[in-house]
């Protein structure tokens, strides 16, 4: 399958710790893939390097060059370049603009792909008005798939939990990726509100064509979820494989469970 | 009662200039949360080009009010590329250092830059011609407010409707509060922080230069220090007002202002910076984070 991400022998160390040590991942077009493991095991440090939070120790990294076949190594780019080549991504605890309205929020996400410049925008010619008039009418639009409209005008500070989740799905939507990292997008959400989750990131797959990559601790939203799943524990990958391999692989219960005494 | 109303509108006016060059403290502190000390310098540097360029063109035999604007633009422009060289030089390589690093490297860019006037220049006084034309319309007003005064405000006024519309409504706008809301999340959202960043410092350096100035043709002198004092007293109204916030740094300069007119105007002028300062230390002891500051929740 052709592939939109493809990282290779990825090594991560902090001083001494060694918190990737040679991650093999691929993601195909259109594809759900799922990244679990333990707590500590890499899983966050692995998104930090894809998304060039942290420049990664070793390895590569290469994603899809938008509208062609072939990847293009981006180790080492600034987080916002690699937004702009169509990765876009969402945190573990919400981080949204919280003085910020919603629209703003979304808005925010389509400042990458606008043409207009510090003088443009200070001058307002009539592309830059038109430019923003269109960058509103998106943002509204993409509120609107994800079930924010009614909040358009409420700081991002004021909306209930799960409406900031999806918030912050809709602004990395806004930055047009092709690829989106999720990184446990149903951490304290409640059983009704990971079913709407899970709804909302089929249709993000099916109507937008963007795959996905999420970390997530729910494994009845993973199960349901992925195509395929990749463990990691210490640093390492332990196992890939669809839903079913994964369920009954030993090294991936031993990485849960512990290893079984023999009394 | 007119006495009053001379200053009130004396403190107006002051309060007016401090705000110009609080502009700049806030700003750059609300995205990078460091004290810009080099600021009142470039403030400083904006009176002596304004000054350069209005012998020029005095030389040449210029209208008055032309060369007020030529100087005013040039003056923009010329601090603009200083506020922006400082923060390439100075800042940005110290950007993950401790905050320590750069304040430090912010008191010897102010220290450089004030020397570098004085070497380049001279250490007297200069006179600055008042080049605003008598209104002849002020005239019954005349003992209350002067013309420059009226000037002083009314440009104010405007610097700020325009910074305030740059800030709400513009894209650069919105990618300077996001930036100053959380960086790396901006960053991820594909904002260009160093641009922002940039941005910030030519904005801010461009209102210190508009203030600089003005109140170099209000009070008819210029050296090169008058950037610290001018530099400490805006600070004070950005800390007063709550650093980080833009209407708090407008809020705090125009207290600061009144504070001082009253003072002087009913107590002594000698009693000037005592009260400026007095008002500094109340504020610190009794709301820390200024009158409009947010208050600063750390999670541990």
């Amino acid at each position: 399958m052709e592939s939109v991400l493809k990282v290779q022998n990825l090594g991560m160390n902090f001083g001494g710790l060694r918190a990737l040590d040679s991650v093999d991942l691929a993601v195909g077009r259109n594809e759900i893939v799922a990244l679990i493991g333990p707590n500590g095991a890499g899983k966050t440090t692995f998104f930090n390097c894809v998304t060039g939070i942290y420049p990664p120790t070793e390895g590569d990294i290469l994603i899809a060059v938008r509208g062609k076949g072939d990847l293009k190594r981006i180790n080492g780019l600034k987080p916002n370049r690699v937004t702009e080549k169509g990765l876009a991504r969402t945190f573990q605890n919400i981080r949204l603009f919280p003085h910020m309205t919603v629209l703003e929020n979304v808005m925010i996400g389509r400042h990458c792909r606008m043409a207009a410049g510090i003088l443009g925008a200070v001058l307002r010619g009539g592309s830059t008005v038109r430019e923003e008039q269109s960058a509103v009418q998106e943002s509204y639009a993409i509120l609107e798939k994800m079930g924010l409209a009614p909040f358009v005008n409420d700081f991002a500070k004021n909306l209930p939990y799960g409406a900031q989740r999806r918030l912050e799905i809709a602004r990395a939507m806004a930055t047009e990726p092709f690829l989106l990292l999720l990184d446990e997008p149903a951490a304290g959400m409640n059983p009704y509100e990971t079913k709407e989750l899970d709804d909302l990131i089929q249709r993000v797959r099916h109507e937008e064509g963007i795959a996905i990559l999420l970390i997530e601790h729910d494994m009845k939203l993973v199960m349901s979820l992925s195509d395929r799943i990749c463990v990691v524990d210490y640093g390492r990958k332990i196992a890939q494989g669809t839903p079913d391999e994964i369920r009954n692989n030993p090294a991936v219960i031993k990485a849960y469970l512990g290893e079984e005494m023999d009394a | 009662m007119d006495y009053f109303l001379e200053l009130f509108l004396g403190g107006l006016t002051r309060g007016s200039i401090y705000a110009l060059i609080a502009l700049g403290y806030t700003m750059v502190y609300g995205i990078i949360e460091l004290i810009n000390f080099a600021h009142g310098e470039i403030y400083m540097i904006g009176a002596f080009t304004a000054l350069i360029v209005i012998s020029v063109l005095t030389l040449m035999g210029m209208n008055t009010v032309a060369i007020l604007v030529i100087a005013g633009v040039i003056a923009v422009i010329y601090s603009s590329a200083y506020g922006y060289t400082v923060e390439k030089i100075a800042y940005k390589p110290l950007r993950n250092a401790p905050r320590l690093s750069a304040l430090i490297s912010a008191i010897g860019m102010s220290l450089f830059l004030q020397n570098y006037v004085l070497l380049a220049q001279t250490s007297d006084f200069l006179p600055f011609p008042n080049l605003v034309p008598d209104f002849e319309f002020m005239e019954p007003y005349a003992h209350i407010i002067g013309s420059t005064e009226i000037v002083i405000l009314l440009t104010t006024a405007v610097v700020m409707v325009l910074l305030t519309f740059l800030i709400k409504f513009t894209t650069i706008g919105k990618a300077m509060r996001a930036a100053s809301q959380d960086k790396t999340m901006a960053m991820l959202v594909g904002i260009n922080v160093n641009r922002v960043i940039s941005v910030t410092f030519v904005v801010g350096s461009a209102t210190a230069a508009i203030g600089g100035v003005l109140i170099a043709s209000h009070v008819g002198m210029i050296n090169f220090y008058i950037g610290f004092i001018a530099g400490i007293k805006a600070f004070v109204a950005a800390v007063l007002g709550g650093i980080g916030s833009i209407p708090g740094a407008v809020l705090g300069s125009f207290i600061l202002g009144w504070t001082e007119s009253f003072a002087t105007g009913y107590v002594s002028s000698d009693y000037e910076d005592v009260f400026a300062f007095l008002f500094l230390v109340l504020i610190l002891i009794f709301r820390p984070s200024g009158i409009l500051g947010r208050t600063e929740k750390n999670k541990v």
